[in-house]
């Protein structure tokens, strides 16, 4: 009998339970979108603050001191350690390769132009621009267009295993070159691909790809620094602390924690004769960066969920309150409390569990779209996501039904049956 | 919007062209909200949550950059302004970017030379304010900051060539030495570590040489930044402004996702509310279908009805809407000292919008259930089928 009652409660009044349906609905898609893109934001955002640059620099070792103003170098090129290109790979061999979104090694040099009879002096970046390269069967594209966001290039970019090179657009000017044309130095031609664009010293330089600069200070192999983007955990007290401080479990907490200070550890292990340091001014502010865009999205999404429970409620009460006179009907033909009440709660676990589907499924798509549009990726929801969105869903239906439900039976059922509500 | 309220105005103004017609019209209003009491109220309620859920989110939409971008003012220089060339700036050059900052940021000068150490080895050596660098470079990790005159600050990689058995040393520049004491260490991993900072007196008494940089962070949005720009061009013509892009365009990128995103959420929320609203205020109106067949039956007419239904609606429109405002404000505070440690400032520009958008919906809730009921005969109603 009360499975019967049900039934043809939604076989007969099914524009309102539809609109019951679509209103738990639209609520479930609300807040399934709402915890997605909060559950995801912070890697979203960890990532785009990856375009402030590399938050890692990894040098020799027994480097000698850097005695660099406005970009000009004054230590001679072949002073000073080099680390070796061929151990570059093994970045991507570390425990945290996937956290390693790119890396760009640089090879300062000097070269002489020779233009309109005088010679001068120019310096000579070389470096990866986007490179392929291999580790194991992982095969990565990386170099200073990931690393390196803010470099503007005006024509193209130059083949990394070419010798054409870029001229910063200041030295451009200077010289009067353009994309095309070619530059003579160390003994052959280069061409000009493009003009670059960066708003500090770059702009007085020459970037070519790294080979050339290898050749210019006959280093083959030789690398002076690596810059290293990571996406990496804020810091905390663990992270601080001294690694050779810690006992054989706390280290391996901090080992396999995405720190900044971890990643710097195992870049040290993977490069030989190398020294890591996090580039403070990036690393050091992208944890209040990310934990300030975190909470104003968790707290967003607390609204989100408020204001979804407090819709599917509206909409349940309203949807009980019109049903005065069937309570009414039920009671005086002697239904008890009880049995109205478990009708309505099993009326709307059911409302809850179609439309907590449906908005679970549409929340998604609409996380996806969120996603696409926003921050051009994918935002993943989590399966483990499905069961707690469907318990709220009938929590909230229950919560939202239960007061109307009070007062629907409290209800004389001669009032009701009369319609003096 | 335009339309609902047309339709009301003319009935209200029609009303008042007979004091006792405004009065009956009035009465009608208010003894329907204190007579069903608690339709009234969870309606209200509804109308009020919606409007508070609004503004909190309207005003954190627009507080929120501000507050971001003085998180990003963290990362230090945002403008930098270099002499041309390799030579100094003139010596007013630090007065005329105060000047032309008026007060929105903060200015370091630096100035650089190469000197020699005891064991003729090279090594820059910088002159800054160290107060300002202070406060502009926060992520300087610096063991102890000079205090004293003759005190030096020393970058972690300058250490073991500057002064490898610590305790004081000398720097010889042309030929000029200058005794200092070292105060601490300064680490950054960037290329401030193969450096010795000096204090600007003693840097300028020593060599003569004048500050060649000076770092800006300007702050505000971009065109305000834009603007800051112009006028140190203006007034600095011998030297070089330019952004630091590294700086300016990740903070421009991070601050459009997260707009973006608090955009999609804030609407999300905002439509969701409204749908708690409609759905609320149409039970409401629902269940009043017998004063709208009573009414009908004494005569009224169909626009009288529906201009008091209206009326009733836009009234609780906005009484709603200014519970809302206040507690979204409140709400918005609670936000801003939660995350942000800073308050957010109450937005009066947001209350029209919070206000409009309110009645709209309410009086949009009323009409569709009365357009339905219009069809219907009052003696239907009245018996109550």
């Amino acid at each position: 009998m009360f499975g019967r009652i049900v039934y043809e409660s939604f076989r007969r009044q099914k524009r309102r339970k539809m609109l019951a349906a679509v209103a738990i609905m639209l609520g479930v898609t609300v807040a399934t979108a709402m915890i997605a893109v909060a559950t995801d934001i912070g890697d979203k955002i960890n990532r785009e603050l990856r375009s402030l640059g590399a938050n890692l620099l990894v040098t020799p070792q027994e480097d000698s001191l850097d005695v660099e103003i406005g970009g000009v170098n004054l230590r001679p090129p072949s002073d000073g350690d080099y680390l070796s290109e061929a151990d570059l790979p093994k970045i991507k061999g570390t425990f945290w390769r996937h956290n390693i979104v790119g890396f760009a090694p640089m090879l300062p040099a000097s070269v002489t132009l020779s233009a309109n009879g005088a010679t001068r002096e120019v310096p000579l970046l070389g470096t990866y621009f986007a490179k392929s390269l291999a580790f194991g069967k992982d095969e990565f594209v990386t170099g200073v267009r990931t690393t390196h966001p803010w470099w503007k290039v005006q024509g193209a970019w130059p083949n990394d295993n070419s010798t054409d090179v870029l001229v910063g657009e200041r030295l451009a000017t200077s010289l009067g070159v353009k994309p095309g044309d070619s530059l003579e130095f160390s003994g052959s031609a280069h061409r000009i691909t493009g003009i670059l664009s960066v708003g500090s010293s770059e702009d007085n330089q020459i970037v070519a790809p790294l080979s050339v600069a290898q050749q210019v200070i006959a280093k083959p192999g030789a690398v002076r620094r690596i810059y290293v983007s990571a996406l990496t955990k804020p810091e905390d007290a663990l992270a601080r602390r001294d690694p050779k401080s810690m006992n054989p479990e706390l280290f391996d907490r901090w080992y396999c924690s995405p720190y900044v200070q971890s990643i710097a550890y195992q870049l040290q292990e993977a490069i030989p004769h190398s020294h890591a340091e996090q580039i403070r001014q990036v690393s050091q502010n992208e944890g209040t960066v990310l934990a300030r865009i975190k909470g104003l999205m968790l707290l967003v999404t607390l609204a989100a969920l408020l204001a979804s429970a407090l819709a599917v409620s509206a909409a349940m009460a309203t949807a009980i309150f019109e049903r005065r006179v069937e309570v009414g009907l039920m009671k005086a033909l002697g239904a008890g409390d009880f049995a109205v009440a478990s009708l309505f709660f099993a009326e709307a676990a059911l409302l809850a569990l179609f439309g907590g589907v449906a908005g679970f499924a549409a929340g998604g798509l609409l996380a996806r779209q969120i996603g696409r549009t926003i921050f051009a990726s994918e935002i993943t929801i989590q399966p483990v996501l499905f069961p707690i969105i469907l318990a709220i869903a009938v929590i909230v239906t229950f919560s939202g039904s239960a007061i109307a439900i009070r007062r629907a039976v409290k209800f004389d059922p001669v009032f009701a049956l009369r319609g003096d509500a | 919007m335009s339309t609902a309220t047309a339709s009301v105005a003319p009935s209200l103004r029609e009303k008042r062209a007979g004091k006792p017609h405004t009065s009956m019209f009035l009465r009608m209003l208010l003894r329907a909200a204190v007579l069903r009491r608690g339709r009234a109220a969870s309606a209200l309620m509804a109308m009020t949550v919606a409007a508070t859920v609004a503004t909190a989110m309207m005003n954190l939409y627009v507080d929120v950059q501000a507050k971001l971008r003085s998180e990003f003012r963290s990362y230090g220089a945002n403008i930098v302004v270099v002499a041309k060339d390799g030579t100094s700036l003139p010596p007013s050059a630090l007065d005329a970017v105060t000047a032309a900052l008026q007060g929105h940021g903060q200015a370091v000068p630096f100035a650089f030379v190469v000197a020699r150490t005891s064991s003729d080895q090279p090594v820059v050596v910088a002159g800054t304010n160290f107060d300002q660098v202070r406060s502009l470079n926060r992520w300087w990790s610096v063991s102890r900051w000079p205090s004293a005159p003759q005190e030096a600050l020393l970058g972690m990689r300058a250490v073991p060539v500057v002064a490898p058995r610590g305790g004081p040393f000398d720097l010889t520049f042309q030929g000029r030495t200058l005794h200092l004491n070292s105060a601490g260490t300064l680490q950054t991993g960037a290329a401030e570590d193969n450096r010795v900072y000096l204090s600007m007196n003693d840097f300028v008494a020593w060599t003569g040489v004048q500050p060649s940089t000076i770092e800006v962070a300007a702050s505000g949005a971009p065109p305000e930044v834009e603007a800051t720009m112009q006028r140190l061009a203006a007034a600095l013509p011998a030297a070089d402004v330019r952004p630091v892009r590294q700086i300016v365009e990740g903070e421009a990128r991070v601050l459009g996702k997260t707009r973006a995103t608090l955009l999609a959420a804030s609407v999300l929320i905002i439509l969701t509310s409204a749908l708690c609203v409609f759905s609320t205020l149409t039970g409401w109106v629902f269940d009043r279908r017998r004063d709208f067949a009573v009414m009908k039956a004494l005569g009224a007419s169909e626009k009288l009805v529906s201009g008091f239904f209206a009326a009733e609606a836009a009234a609780l429109g906005a009484v709603g809407a200014l519970l809302g405002y206040a507690l979204g404000i409140g709400v918005a505070a609670w936000i801003g000292r939660a995350n942000f440690n800073a308050t957010i400032t109450p937005r009066l520009s947001v209350f029209p919008w919070v206000l409009t958008g309110s009645m709209v919906v309410a009086i949009l809730s009323a009409i569709v259930p009365m357009t339905m009921l219009r069809k219907v005969q009052p003696a239907i109603i009245l018996r109550g089928e």
